[in-house]
């Protein structure tokens, strides 16, 4: 996500980065350029006027043209006018200060509602261990209450639904049951609806009425144009929604709307979806955010991701055998196991705090099957093979490409990518840091 | 973009006192239509040496002039209709990203040509989304039309395979395929796609007589991506822009045409299955200009 106008920043860091001194030129054509690549990443015209504005300022006011450090100093202030604009504070959830916390989602047709529903569900079940349950109020698209049900099975919550009912009554008699029920959180899911339909605005202003909501989360896709602060505004304006649920992040959208949204309407992003998986659902971070989008990567959220995946006790038996030199087959297959559980690798590479990405991204081929290649190859391995690589000749070769379907020279290559690896990871078993990516496999 | 031809009358003094900020807002104004930087400057370039070649002073021919390079932009050079093979059953391909309406849209052409006489029959290879088949099963009822699907999780291509066999076994005319939304850039779903057409193509014996990628017209910059990615992998034959009743317009639509020359060939504009028709490229720009 961002990965545009974060090429588009590297780029153009790079180039003053290089300068020791900044001329008033510089600085016109940088803001220029960041002027430019907003635009073409979908923030909202007036939001980057003022952003350039603002940032114009700052250069102007802390002196930056005499400074030794220009770069770090531009990059500076971009990152806290995109942290300001963003909003400061952190997303996530505030919980009724009594059970059950009543959610309602509102949004356009097709932003990702119910699958943003089915996400939330599940994050509050496993992160905070509540009871979740879930009302059908979408009476009007064929076959959303059947998705609803469907994907509620699958995490364990209750769904509400009625037939031949209208969204209100539904969404009334939902909340009703549930609280007696005991259930933590309910969470009415309503149909997709134009901001600027009257009749439809209404019927929401009714179910929130009757229900009275802890929180209504608008939910809006990342991909969204300019209109994206029209939406929002027509949203809030006849529900005053607590905060915004950015979903389909995982396009390679700008997302510009998230942006644009908190600057006008003032209402926050709580939380962002990114990928086909019920797990990929997350609390929204504008400072990770705001590094992503300057390039320094999102470090954080990768050592979270990894945090989740590697035990502390794994990870420490993992360094004492790169420190002795006995890292084996064995535990490299572990290691793609769970680098496959954080995700995908261009997510986890999108992740990582790399210059000038963009240019690698083009060269390498982020294809998560070399990876289930490499396991295959070891896979084939005997056990001893796995253990002692060093005893794996030349027949031995052959039968193991073609037991995994691959070729010789295939498995030569990840025999000497493994022994290079091994010795790098010895260079840096030094350095702390528990999860250690195998260099150079992707 | 209504707002675009309101507030070109707004700024129109600018137009004799600082014609500068004047072409500057109007590009602004075009980029709050969603029409990217580039194409906007484009237009803008061509509209700007007509005003200064002719001597043009008068707001309405300043106007005319953005139309006609707007109208230049989106008109077809080809025929802009769908292709019906010869030899049946035609088969169109509907792709698109995640909530964009093709399920939706599908049941919009179905009954278009329905409507036309045609025997139709749709193919659910949507396999991935809950719920999908049954979406589509209630809109085939409705319609009183043929549909094949498979179980859930099942191989999209031989939900493929079976319904063009199908289509041909009952003298079917056309045969419409619904897929999983997803995302251009992902790897191996794009992979699946071209997979499809493969299928398709050889049991037609020549290419998919139209690759249709389905395109929100409240997408940003974005829906350019969309297009390129899907083309690249799939060589598209055309788009259809939905949701065209929202306030977005769409603009959008004039990028991806001038950039990557692919031609926008329906829209859709409401939640009643006939709101569906033919892209028409000066209804298109009067309807920004009204």
């Amino acid at each position: 996500m961002f990965e545009l106008l974060t090429a588009k920043f590297e780029d153009l860091f790079y180039k003053i980065r290089n300068k020791g001194k900044l001329s008033p030129n510089d600085l016109d054509s940088a803001l220029r350029e960041i002027k430019l690549a907003l635009l073409e990443a979908d923030v909202n015209f007036k939001v980057v006027k003022e952003f350039i504005e603002n940032v114009k300022a700052k250069a102007t006011g802390e002196k930056i043209l005499e400074s030794l450090t220009p770069y770090q100093h531009v990059v500076k202030i971009v990152n806290e006018e995109i942290i300001r604009v963003l909003g400061s504070s952190s997303g996530g959830i505030n919980f009724a200060s009594r059970d059950p916390t009543i959610i309602m989602t509102v949004g356009l047709h097709g932003s990702g509602k119910t699958s943003s529903v089915i996400k939330l569900a599940n994050f509050l079940k496993t992160k905070y261990q509540k009871k979740v349950s879930v009302v059908a109020a979408d009476v009007y698209r064929p076959a959303a209450v059947l998705q609803l049900e469907d994907m509620a099975k699958n995490i364990d919550v209750d769904v509400y639904s009625e037939n031949n009912s209208d969204p209100v009554s539904i969404s009334v008699r939902g909340v009703e049951l549930f609280k007696k029920s005991g259930s933590d959180v309910i969470i009415i899911d309503t149909a997709g609806r134009l901001h600027i339909d009257e009749n439809m605005m209404d019927e929401i202003a009714n179910i929130r009425n009757k229900t009275t909501p802890h929180q209504i989360y608008l939910v809006l896709d990342a991909m969204t144009g300019q209109e994206a602060v029209n939406i929002a505004s027509s949203f809030n304006l006849r529900v005053e929604c607590d905060g915004i649920i950015l979903t389909k992040l995982d396009s390679d959208t700008r997302g510009g709307a998230a942006l644009s949204v908190y600057y006008v309407v003032k209402k926050p992003v709580k939380f962002v979806s990114n990928g086909e998986k019920i797990e990929d659902f997350d609390i929204f971070y504008p400072d990770r955010i705001a590094s992503r989008i300057l390039g320094k990567g999102d470090i954080l959220t990768l050592i979270e991701k990894a945090e989740e995946v590697v035990s502390e006790k794994e990870a420490k038996r993992i360094e004492e055998k790169i420190y002795r030199n006995e890292l084996n087959f064995e535990d490299f297959v572990a290691q793609i196991r769970s680098l496959k559980k954080m995700g995908s690798i261009d997510k986890i590479f999108s992740m990582m705090p790399i210059v000038n990405k963009s240019k690698i991204f083009k060269k390498v081929n982020l294809d998560d099957s070399h990876l289930s290649h490499i396991e295959a190859i070891i896979n084939s391995m005997t056990v001893d093979e796995r253990r002692k690589p060093h005893i794996i000749n030349g027949s031995r070769k052959k039968r193991i490409a073609k037991g995994s379907g691959n070729s010789v020279s295939e498995v030569n290559k990840l025999l000497e990518q493994f022994s290079k690896t091994k010795q790098m990871l010895k260079q840096f078993s030094g350095l702390k840091g528990k999860f250690k990516l195998p260099p150079g496999n992707f | 973009m209504q707002k675009l031809i309101k507030n070109l009358s707004y700024i129109w003094n600018k137009f004799k006192n600082d014609r500068e900020s004047f072409w500057d807002e109007l590009e602004e104004q075009m980029v709050t239509s969603d029409i990217s930087i580039n194409t906007a400057s484009r237009i803008l370039e061509e509209v700007k040496d007509y005003v200064y070649r002719e001597n043009i002073n008068n707001l309405e021919k300043v106007k005319s002039s953005l139309k006609q390079q707007i109208i230049e932009i989106l008109k077809c050079n080809g025929d802009s209709k769908l292709n019906i093979s010869s030899r049946p059953p035609t088969v169109f391909l509907i792709i698109g990203v995640n909530g964009v309406g093709k399920t939706t849209s599908i049941a919009k052409l179905a009954n278009m040509f329905k409507k036309n006489g045609k025997k139709v029959l749709i193919s659910a290879a949507d396999t991935y989304r809950s719920a999908a088949v049954e979406q589509l099963q209630y809109y085939a009822e409705i319609l009183g039309i043929d549909m094949v699907h498979h179980q859930k999780f099942s191989d999209p291509g031989a939900v493929v395979y079976d319904s063009v066999e199908k289509a041909k076994a009952r003298g079917t005319d056309l045969v419409i395929i619904d897929t999983a939304g997803r995302m251009q850039t992902s790897y191996n779903l794009m992979e699946e796609l071209k997979k499809i057409k493969k299928v398709i193509c050889r049991r037609i014996d020549r290419e998919v007589d139209e690759i249709l990628l389905v395109v929100d017209s409240t997408t940003g910059q974005n829906a350019r991506n969309q297009a390129e990615l899907f083309n690249n992998s799939l060589n598209l034959t055309g788009i259809i822009l939905t949701k065209t009743d929202s306030t977005s317009k769409g603009g959008i639509v004039i990028t991806i045409k001038n950039d990557l020359n692919i031609p926008i060939k329906l829209i859709t504009n409401g939640e009643k299955l006939e709101d569906i028709c033919y892209f028409d490229p000066v209804r298109f720009t009067e309807l920004i200009f009204s």
